[in-house]
């Protein structure tokens, strides 16, 4: 069975979900406090959503110092998965896993609410197998969630099929309408909604059960 | 020897500042039509042991290039004074 870790900070607040989601797609699924410092014997990494480190200075900018980020650095080289969410994908960009930067939603309002999201990419450890164009409804939650990064950057991201995600109805100001990008090799993605929230016909949508189970199936062949 | 560094952050030029532009927008209500151009950013004090101002200053520069500042989006000022 697929075993995932889940990276525990102070402050995350998504773990729990996030193992739900994760068992209900079929994989074991562990907590691991920010202290740990091997990740041998997991087969996926999610790193949750929260308020890592208080959010203090940047969300993100503190957690990737945490000892656990060069276990998930070393995971991530190696091509194992490694999924941010919402905080995660922030913490993921502040360590250089990720290309761009989140920064604060450009209506400066907090965004709650349910998502229309486009799969663009079929490659990803979290959209493998995943058809192009398939629309997800998954909800969002977060005020620093607006995708930016210079325009050299964002060229490549298009010209290596690296945006994972887009937004139908854009809800912060993100640059492409980008929900989600990967790294180049598609190991490491990083997105702002929460597939783990949308796994339950009763919370609403099971959607977000789509790009889990794609997760751990990928983490097969990592 | 003990110097004082404040280090500014904001972000870049070219990047949106939502809460600069909510921050002007705000000033017409106070009368105020004279500014214009209003970027928000963060001020970081501290003071560095150090044998030169030289030294100082060049681990004010590491600290605020490698923590303070986010390269991606956002630009530095160092200043670092003997205190």
């Amino acid at each position: 069975m697929t075993k995932a870790a889940v990276v525990v900070f102070p402050g995350s607040n998504c773990e729990h979900d996030a193992v739900s989601g994760l068992e209900v797609a079929g994989a074991t699924a562990t907590l691991v406090w920010h202290t740990e410092q091997d990740l041998s014997g997991f087969d996926l990494v999610v790193l949750p959503g929260g308020f890592a480190h208080g959010d203090y200075l940047r969300p993100g900018a503190l957690a990737r110092i945490s000892p656990v980020m060069d276990a998930v650095s070393a995971f991530a080289l190696r091509g194992g998965p490694v999924v941010g969410v919402c905080n995660g994908f922030q913490v993921l960009t502040e360590a250089g896993l990720l290309p761009g930067a989140l920064q604060k939603n450009n209506h400066l309002s907090f965004n709650c609410e349910d998502s229309m999201l486009i799969v663009a990419n079929d490659r990803s450890s979290l959209t493998r197998g995943v058809a192009k164009g398939t629309r997800l409804s998954i909800p969002i939650n977060h005020f620093s969630g607006s995708y930016v990064c210079d325009d050299e950057t964002l060229q490549r991201l298009q010209d290596h099929d690296q945006v994972v995600l887009r937004y139908e109805v854009n809800p912060n100001g993100s640059l492409d309408d980008i929900a989600g990008v990967c790294n180049e090799a598609g190991n490491v993605v990083g997105l702002m909604p929460h597939p783990e929230r949308a796994c339950s016909n009763l919370l609403g949508s099971t959607d977000g059960l789509v790009l889990l189970r794609a997760l751990v199936e990928a983490s097969v062949f990592a | 020897m003990r110097f004082s560094a404040t280090v500014s952050v904001r972000l870049r030029g070219g990047i949106a500042d939502p809460e600069g532009a909510t921050i002007e927008r705000a000033l017409s209500a106070l009368g105020i039509d004279a500014v214009h151009n209003v970027r928000a950013g963060r001020s970081f004090l501290f003071e560095v042991e150090a044998s030169s101002l030289e030294e100082a200053t060049s681990i004010a520069e590491d600290l605020a290039g490698r923590l303070l500042a986010n390269p991606v989006m956002e630009d530095h000022d160092v200043k670092v004074e003997a205190k």
